[in-house]
């Protein structure tokens, strides 16, 4: 059997349902095998619009995304999309096709050194010089992407080893000495973490994407409501503890609620579940959180004491810790005075916006999406402003129905990662809150959505701006709008000329029509949204400062 | 402060690439690195002397290092038993008129004469970093026209 073929076979044994990509000179037999070959092969217009369509996929669905484009800059093209996945810890395979290997070092017609270029970016890489070790290095590729702490694999295939011959040989079970990740939590630790939690008078939960990832969302459900303690969620966490829950603060952070950061900067101890003390949650850190413990749960050790002194670590998979914590603890915490204060704050700071008859304010829209869905949807996004009010204003009840670049804030991420999350869930309507801005950076996109009739709905917060820069230079700047104010095609024409429905809405009582008509419509969906141009995000913590130190502005 | 670790690697094709660009990406300093098969062809043994600040950076460098695909094992012997030596070999100025001086030197310090021809000799010393500061100090008054190092080499005991 060819290398080509090998490859085929061995995404097939693996389970890919779909791989995204692009061909090129460097891939012809595999894409010759790919011609009759039983996959769902999609043609994005661009490779890093199939970098993120297989990123979302894997998001939305738990399984491993799977991409592949030609050498040179096909694969560097990839590149945004791989170093997106791997800041959030997201299970994918890029396949790369590679010059041949007589030739690789020559600087031949698109060759890149594209295991170099993706080293810092992957959580590993190979470059495939026999034929021989192909299958095994693709089942050893997606061990590793979705063991452990996720993360995207990079296959280099020379072309002459896809032409190559030899016998293909599955492997029955893939062991690698070097890599051997944690899963269950030192039950020490966890015993040291139970007495904590029940000496704890103002406890607070902080999840992250681990729960998701881990699937732990039942077993943080049971914790946060045996021991009755308030749980916030990172960006990455969104999902990951139900949005409505009486529990729940929302997420924290620069544009997190008020109240999550008053609650975790005076609590006394802080169980940490799958999150990273990422700078955009603690803001300054000499300040973060200063009379509290830590309890920290993570299967990356690297994430453990990286940012804050932690008092219990524990290594290992978030469900099977939690599960064995909440048996471990006997004596519950007193934290109704605690609730108290908590949901005293909530009252004194909610989230908030003025809204006005005149402008089309942002969270306006997001309310009534949210009103029409009620958390059934699945909601990607692009990054700015839009990305953090889609945090703010729609809440997400259950895993993966929030797909969002956080790490990396890509922007033009969400459209095509909602193609891929669309494709995962043909049944579930799919939203991408984009900006102006972010939309025209994969905008050619719709094309893949319209030929492959992946009905995702964009809805387009267009401000005229690059809103979330602008606001910095607003708050920051003096007013200075350097560069950041933007001009638009027209979205509805635009939408119209590549086969796809467009729409304009200027007026609030448009919004909630425009909506339920975008739902209706089998077919890609571009509304226009013309928003309030100067809408701020808030609160917001300026870079640098405490996280209670909030601005509360209503804008 | 530096510190010295040893890394047991597999032997694969930019492993070693893996580890310096670790290094380079998240900022920490290598003094020394020094690698070569073992006596499993399949792996390789790196001591590495790092420049880290305080202990937290050297935590930080050992579970960086330890979540390397490639990583077999990583020994921080910083509170651990361990011998090291490093190589040396450095030109200096020499006459024969100097051959009494240079082997008073050699009865009190480590090193000895492997090459010498016209007015320069070449020295070969191994010895912990100690040893190889204090000769090279002595050594300096003939005036040192070079010198090349091998960086550490560690192992426990």
């Amino acid at each position: 059997m060819v290398g080509a073929r090998i490859l085929l076979e061995s995404l097939k044994k693996q389970g890919v349902e779909v791989i995204f990509g692009y061909p090129g000179g460097q891939v012809l037999p595999i894409f010759d095998q790919l011609y009759d070959f039983d996959v769902k092969f999609i043609l994005t217009r661009h490779e890093q619009g199939a970098a993120h369509a297989a990123d979302g996929y894997a998001r939305s669905t738990g399984k491993v995304g799977v991409c592949l484009a030609t050498s040179g800059p096909g694969a560097t093209n990839l590149v945004t999309g791989i170093a997106t996945a791997y800041m959030d810890s997201i299970p994918m395979v890029a396949i790369t096709g590679q010059v041949g290997t007589h030739l690789i070092g020559n600087d031949a017609f698109q060759e890149a050194d594209v295991t170099g270029i993706t080293r810092p970016i992957t959580k590993h890489n190979f470059l495939v010089k026999d034929v021989k070790d192909l299958a095994r290095t693709i089942a050893e590729a997606f061990y590793i992407a979705s063991s452990g702490r996720p993360g995207p694999v990079l296959i280099d295939i020379p072309l002459d080893v896809q032409r190559a011959d030899t016998e293909f040989i599955w492997p029955k079970k893939i062991s690698i000495r070097s890599y051997q990740p944690t899963y269950s939590g030192h039950p020490g630790q966890i015993k040291k973490a139970a007495k904590l939690i029940s000496l704890a008078k103002k406890p607070v939960i902080y999840a992250g994407g681990g729960v998701i990832t881990s699937g732990a969302d039942a077993e943080l459900k049971e914790l946060a409501e045996k021991i009755q303690v308030p749980v916030t969620t990172t960006f990455m966490g969104l999902g990951g503890f139900c949005g409505t829950h009486k529990l729940f603060l929302g997420m924290l952070g620069m544009h997190g609620t008020a109240y999550a950061n008053h609650a975790i900067m005076e609590s006394d101890l802080i169980i940490a579940v799958g999150a990273r003390f990422d700078d955009r949650v603690t803001g300054r850190l000499d300040d973060f959180a200063p009379g509290a413990k830590i309890i920290h749960i993570d299967i990356d050790p690297s994430s453990i004491s990286k940012n804050v002194r932690v008092d219990v670590p524990i290594v290992g998979d978030a469900k099977n810790i939690l599960k064995q914590l909440i048996s471990e603890i006997k004596k519950l915490p007193e934290t109704a005075l605690w609730l108290k204060t908590v949901e005293d704050w909530k009252k004194k700071h909610p989230l908030t916006y003025k809204d006005d008859s005149a402008l089309l304010k942002p969270q306006y829209i997001l309310q009534e999406l949210w009103d029409l869905t009620k958390g059934k949807a699945i909601i990607c996004t692009e990054v700015g402003q839009s990305q953090m009010w889609a945090c703010q204003w729609y809440q997400y009840l259950t895993p993966r129905t929030f797909i969002s670049s956080g790490g990396l804030g890509t922007m033009g991420f969400g459209f095509p990662a909602a193609m891929g999350a669309k494709l995962g869930f043909p049944g579930k309507e799919v939203f991408n809150i984009a900006g102006d801005g972010s939309i025209q950076m994969n905008i050619q996109e719709l094309a893949t959505c319209v030929a492959n009739k992946i009905n995702v709905k964009v809805l387009i917060f267009n401000n005229g701006f690059l809103g979330m820069v602008r606001q910095w230079q607003e708050l920051f700047y003096k007013k200075r709008y350097s560069h950041t104010p933007i001009t638009s095609p027209d979205y509805v024409l635009l939408a119209q000329s590549y086969g796809a429905v467009g729409m304009r809405v200027t007026k609030r009582s448009e919004v909630r029509a425009a909506l339920q008509k975008a739902i209706q419509t089998k077919n890609t969906v571009f509304i226009d949204f013309c928003i309030a141009p100067e809408e701020n995000v808030y609160p917001m913590v300026p870079a640098g400062q405490a996280i209670n130190k909030m601005i509360e502005g209503l804008a | 402060m530096r510190h010295t670790i040893s890394v047991l690697v597999e032997n694969k094709f930019g492993v070693l690439a893996r580890v310096a660009g670790l290094f380079s990406a998240r900022g920490y300093n290598i003094a020394s690195l020094a690698v070569s098969e073992t006596l499993d062809a399949t792996i390789s043994y790196m001591t590495i002397v790092v420049e880290a600040k305080d202990e937290k950076v050297l935590e930080q460098i050992n579970k960086q290092l330890n979540k390397l695909i490639d990583v077999i094992t990583v020994t921080d012997f910083t509170h651990k038993d361990h011998l090291d030596r490093e190589l040396v070999l450095v030109k200096i100025n020499y006459a024969l008129k100097d051959k009494p001086r240079l082997e008073a030197i050699f009865n009190k310090f480590v090193g000895k004469v492997i090459h010498h021809k016209d007015q320069i000799a070449i020295i070969e010393a191994v010895g912990d970093q100690q040893q190889i500061d204090a000769l090279l100090k002595e050594l300096d008054k003939f005036g040192i026209k070079e010198l090349v190092r091998t960086g550490k080499l560690a192992i426990s005991n």
